[in-house]
């Protein structure tokens, strides 16, 4: 169970992140956060993974406050969540098996984790995770060797491999080609399915979060706009959500088809 | 655009930072340059330089002879004895203090742990020690050990192992600094320990420039061997200092000589090393 009320965050600097969100997501959801760049998704998501402490309000993920929790429980409690980064935190000169192996460091002892160093300690599991994401060909190349989709998808193999209980996927796709990152996320939603692990993806392009999951939420300016089942969702609520960027962002970065939208400006690239 | 007068140039908030610290450079040069006297030209002048034309002149041809070559060779095992095993001693005493004193495997990022005020604690007196260790000169070690362990090599060694232990871990916990600490952060967001998160997130990054400088440092410390031989401290230094104390010109050239073959000897390692690791 994942829940949220109140909760705000205000980032270094004085600038207010998230401005009271309050959401409740149950074990198994598969939710998707969309909204204009800078809206606040990839805070939310963070301070989802207990990677950052909100400045008010209250938040429970996987039915404990981690912030009332010791150092240890909190380290089990981030083992139980995988965080998908949106530009994947690998070390360059690490090799791609090690880089999917360091996804289970949170439940491994330190000796194995010395060990795996000398040699890796599952090569057939991380192949496999590789395997899905079509990478197993990669296995020991160097991170630095990949391209930018290709390390996107490392990145996503690791979670995969870690199997938390909760995946929180920032952007996942957001370096991959239509097809590519469509696959991608239906490798995601299918793990989700299969395993019974919550899923929610911070996505950019509209259409692939309406294609992929039953739940979405608006966010704009660090708020909640809407919180809607996927068939409740109108264009006039996708339009307010993004009035300020004047188009709809998708994955092909061509306007969606909603009559009512104007377009006043040609898609950024950003 | 909050400004209303678009017509504003933006101006590099950097300028005045980067102005500062020339000024402070050339502040701080200035009065160096005067409080040491230092002028080129005093090497140049004749009355200088006939001296040293002389002392240059003994040194030809270099001491060839077999027994001072078996001689020169054992003294140069020696030295490299004393900086690999100094250095292997320095990495030992600075890996894990380093490790404790390095901010970039702080958790206070992302919620401290209960133990935090006293990882804090640790991490102050750490830091003293690094620097009490590399404050103190190895040659003053040096002759503080020739007091307590007697002439010869092991004092060598326990100057360099306390010296560049002091140095490599000020300089190990750099490098960890100033590799991306985001791989790191990342492993203990999904519940790796400090140094699991150490061993996978900042050592990839930070292993060549580690073993670059480490090497570095032993190239340095053969020649800060030959230095603490002038005390006592056994090696290549303790024999140059028989050669210039009876005024053995040819001998201390052949010890120069091989000085410099060492040295080249310590940059191709360093060079090798580098490629392997690249």
């Amino acid at each position: 169970m994942l829940q949220a009320r109140g909760l705000t965050l205000v980032r270094a600097g004085g600038r207010r992140a998230l401005g009271g969100i309050g959401l409740s997501i149950r074990p198994g959801e598969r939710v998707a956060v969309i909204g204009p760049s800078g809206a606040g998704k990839t805070s939310l998501l963070r301070v989802f993974a207990t990677a950052l402490r909100p400045s008010g309000g209250a938040v429970e993920v996987l039915g404990a406050n981690p912030w009332t929790l010791g150092g240890a429980a909190r380290r089990r409690l981030r083992s139980r969540v995988g965080l998908i980064h949106q530009t994947p935190p690998l070390p360059p000169r690490q090799r791609v098996v090690t880089a999917v192996l360091a996804g289970r460091l949170g439940g491994w002892s330190l000796a194995r984790a010395v060990v795996s160093l000398a040699y890796p300690s599952d090569i057939a599991g991380a192949r496999e995770a590789l395997a899905r994401l079509d990478l197993a060909d990669r296995l020991f190349d160097r991170c630095d060797r990949l391209s930018g989709g290709q390390a996107q998808r490392v990145g996503i193999a690791r979670v995969l491999y870690q199997r938390p209980e909760m995946v929180l996927a920032d952007e996942p796709v957001s370096a991959l080609d239509p097809a590519l990152a469509n696959h991608t996320v239906g490798v995601l939603v299918a793990e989700a399915l299969a395993r019974g692990n919550t899923l929610i993806a911070s996505l950019h392009a509209v259409d692939l979060a309406l294609a992929h999951f039953p739940r979405i939420v608006g966010l704009r300016d660090g708020r909640v706009l809407f919180d809607l089942p996927t068939a409740d969702v109108n264009g006039a609520q996708l339009e307010t959500l993004y009035s300020q960027e004047g188009y709809l962002p998708t994955q092909h970065g061509k306007p969606f088809a909603l009559p009512e939208l104007k377009l006043p400006e040609p898609p950024r690239c950003d | 655009m909050r400004l209303a007068g678009a017509a504003i140039r933006p101006r590099d908030p950097a300028a005045l930072p980067r102005l500062a610290l020339v000024v402070v450079a050339v502040a701080v040069l200035w009065p160096a340059l005067r409080l040491t006297e230092f002028d080129p030209a005093t090497l140049l002048d004749p009355a200088n330089a006939r001296p040293m034309g002389r002392l240059l002149a003994q040194f030809l041809p270099p001491d060839v002879s077999l027994e001072f070559l078996a001689l020169v060779g054992r003294s140069t095992l020696e030295t490299l004895a004393i900086a690999t095993l100094g250095t292997a001693l320095a990495f030992a005493i600075a890996f894990p203090l380093s490790l404790v004193t390095t901010m970039s495997l702080s958790l206070s990022a992302i919620g401290p742990a209960r133990d935090a005020p006293l990882r804090r604690m640790l991490r102050y007196p750490a830091r003293l020690a690094l620097i009490v260790l590399r404050a103190i000169p190895e040659l003053v070690w040096a002759l503080l050990f020739v007091r307590a362990v007697g002439l010869g090599p092991s004092a060598g060694v326990l100057a360099l192992a306390i010296t560049y232990g002091g140095m490599l871990g000020k300089v190990y916990a750099e490098i960890y600094e100033s590799a991306s600490n985001r791989p790191a952060r990342a492993l203990m967001e999904a519940g790796a320990g400090r140094l699991q998160a150490f061993l996978y997130g900042v050592l990839p990054a930070a292993l060549p420039e580690m073993l670059s400088y480490t090497i570095y440092r032993w190239e340095c410390a053969v020649r800060a061997s030959v230095i603490m031989g002038f005390v006592g401290a056994g090696g290549l230094g303790q024999q140059l200092e028989l050669s210039f104390r009876m005024l053995n010109g040819a001998e201390a050239c052949t010890i120069l000589a091989t000085f410099l073959l060492l040295v080249l000897l310590a940059d191709a390692l360093s060079a090798l090393s580098r490629r392997l690791l690249a």
